[in-house]
């Protein structure tokens, strides 16, 4: 039998890998499915590309379901996250002045100490530091805000501004921002290219935040459920097959293909192994769960990451009209993953809400089989996210 | 706001032609000032600067997400402005516009006043991009006629044939296997060099 071809938007990324993969491994085959994928020339374009129809489902940023649903940034089609796509994977760095600054007053560039980088750079800043990130809407502006508001450099120490990631370092050039936050393979094109140097892993910040998710309308959600059953298991066992050590060179070689990301095989590895080059002096460093696809149920939309970010975007901007905050609190949906990949078999937990940051070290908990272990998810500031007591 | 007065529009657009055209047609409506800026890390200051009314930009260029911004209510515009000519997305932007994207649309600007705005410049872009569809394939044309008459010759030395006999041979195999003739033709040529 012909199968059905689902068509996807997403931005040509490393954490696109799972939907890449799952359509060049054959595990959209398997489930008599076939991924036309788009890659799209802005976030707005995937945003606009699923709310308005033109594609069955996309590769977003974790929190623009969540703002859609309350309300913020024009577009207000219900939009369910059925699965998350990656865990972590985004990198903080600095133009090349302030990593010579740095570099004077002995930093030593670990990649490892959110509170030791914040430090360093509110020493040497002189005004508000200014952050590139890719799009207002992204799990990059809330881990950037969050460490500013419990380090040296304060909340009003850094302005996040917009640019796209492939003019961040003519940004850094023009002294347009000081520094930025990205996904790979960004990062490692801004160190390829001399215009700066890795100051810290996303996951310094938060142990593990939901970075892409798979996010489909909710009314195709509700009118076509046995395709997107076979979209969310293909992508699943994608993840799985993405998280074994022995994928990495084949799934870096299809990633770099021109089709997809147009970058070397080498760079994306560096996303996928953890081993990250930082500087344009070579230098190394190791990053345990750099990008996670698969692990401790990464793929698990749990609701209480749909309600930290909507409590972090609820700081910042003022509540509208159009929102609906009891539905952006559902917007990250437990119950429609575990309806389509409980019948598979697949282990998943019996909870739909965990307290986020409590998790130091991995931990067994309650699952349909009883082999979940989940993943240290832990804020660099051991400040715990409780989703029943937001505001605590 | 003063309904009577004259709009500021700014274009985003890399592409002189097409920036010109632009500009052309929504001169003729005689209602607006233009201005035009290329793409840029700085784009978002220098459009904040020009305090405009409307702002056209190309539903597929990645400085896109940078317009995101300025419709924020708390960005630097007081007014969300952001309106995208159609691109290759086909009727995306007039989806986005029909379903009244509030964001995009200026408060108290009258819909009745941005339409022909929109319209026109919807129109002139789709044209300028046709009229460079149309000269790629005129010139690909042009390429693969060269290509397949280097085939037939090649043909017609090796196999001592004449010119409709080559040109019949390079159909049939086209169609036998399934490829273009001029597809056909390329790879004979190609290999060709290599053994010549």
């Amino acid at each position: 039998m012909k199968p059905v071809q689902l068509s996807i938007a997403y931005m040509p990324l490393v954490d696109a890998a799972p939907l890449i993969i799952a359509q060049e491994m054959g595990f959209a085959e398997n489930e008599g499915i076939s991924l036309d994928l788009i890659a799209a020339p802005s976030w707005s374009s995937v945003r606009d590309m699923l709310a308005f129809g033109r594609v069955d489902a996309a590769h977003l940023l974790s929190p623009v379901p969540v703002a859609m649903a309350m309300g913020l940034g024009g577009i207000s089609t219900a939009i369910s996250a059925v699965s998350v796509l990656s865990m972590n994977g985004n990198v903080i760095g600095v133009g090349r002045e302030l990593e010579d600054k740095l570099r004077a007053t002995g930093y030593s560039f670990d990649f490892a100490e959110p509170v030791k980088a914040a430090e360093a750079l509110a020493k040497v800043a002189t005004r508000p530091l200014v952050f590139g990130v890719p799009f207002p809407f992204s799990m990059h502006v809330e881990l950037l805000r969050y460490w500013a508001a419990g380090t040296a450099l304060g909340a009003d120490g850094i302005e996040i501004r917009t640019v796209p990631p492939p003019l961040m370092a003519s940004a850094l050039a023009a002294g347009d921002v000081d520094a930025f936050c990205v996904g790979e393979p960004w990062g490692s094109v801004a160190v390829e290219q001399g215009a700066g140097a890795l100051l810290l892993p996303g996951n310094a910040i938060w142990n593990l935040a939901p970075e892409k998710v798979l996010a489909v309308r909710t009314d195709w959600a509700e009118t076509e459920p046995d395709l997107l059953g076979r979209l969310m298991r293909a992508v699943w066992q994608a993840g799985r097959w993405l998280s074994n050590p022995d994928s990495r060179a084949t799934a870096g070689e299809i990633l770099s293909r021109k089709a997809y990301l147009d970058v070397s095989a080498e760079l994306i590895d560096r996303a996928l192994s953890g081993n990250m080059t930082i500087s344009g002096r070579g230098e190394q460093r190791h990053v345990e769960r750099f990008l996670e696809f698969h692990k401790g149920a990464a793929t698990f939309p749990w609701r209480s990451q749909s309600k930290w970010i909507m409590h972090q975007l609820g700081k910042i901007h003022p509540r509208t009209t159009a929102g609906n905050p009891e539905e952006a609190a559902l917007v990250f949906r437990s119950d429609l993953h575990r309806r389509h990949l409980s019948k598979a078999g697949f282990d998943l937990p019996g909870a739909s809400e965990k307290v986020e940051g409590a998790i130091r070290h991995p931990t067994p908990v309650a699952s349909a089989y009883g082999r979940l272990s989940l993943l240290p998810d832990a804020f660099f500031d051991g400040l715990i996210f409780d989703p029943s007591k937001p505001e605590s | 706001m003063d309904m009577s007065a004259r709009l500021t529009v700014i274009v985003v657009e890399e592409d002189r032609d097409r920036a010109l055209a632009i500009i052309d047609a929504l001169k003729a409506t005689d209602d607006c000032d233009v201005v035009v800026i290329g793409n840029s890390s700085g784009l978002a200051r220098k459009i904040a600067a020009h305090a405009p009314d409307i702002v056209l930009i190309d539903i597929d260029n990645p400085t896109r997400d940078m317009m995101e911004e300025l419709t924020l209510a708390s960005g630097p515009l007081d007014r969300p402005v952001a309106m995208f000519v159609s691109g290759a997305a086909g009727g995306l932007a007039q989806a986005a516009i029909e379903s009244g994207v509030s964001a995009y649309v200026v408060d108290g600007l009258s819909p009745a006043r941005i339409k022909p705005i929109m319209d026109t410049a919807i129109a002139r872009f789709r044209m300028v991009r046709q009229m460079r569809s149309e000269l790629a394939e005129t010139r690909r044309a042009l390429e693969e006629r060269k290509v397949i008459d280097r085939a037939k010759g090649l043909l017609m030395k090796a196999k001592g044939i004449n010119e409709d006999a080559a040109y019949t041979l390079l159909r049939k195999t086209a169609m036998d296997q399934g490829r273009r003739v001029a597809d056909v033709a390329e790879a004979l040529v190609t290999a060709s060099g290599l053994l010549g």
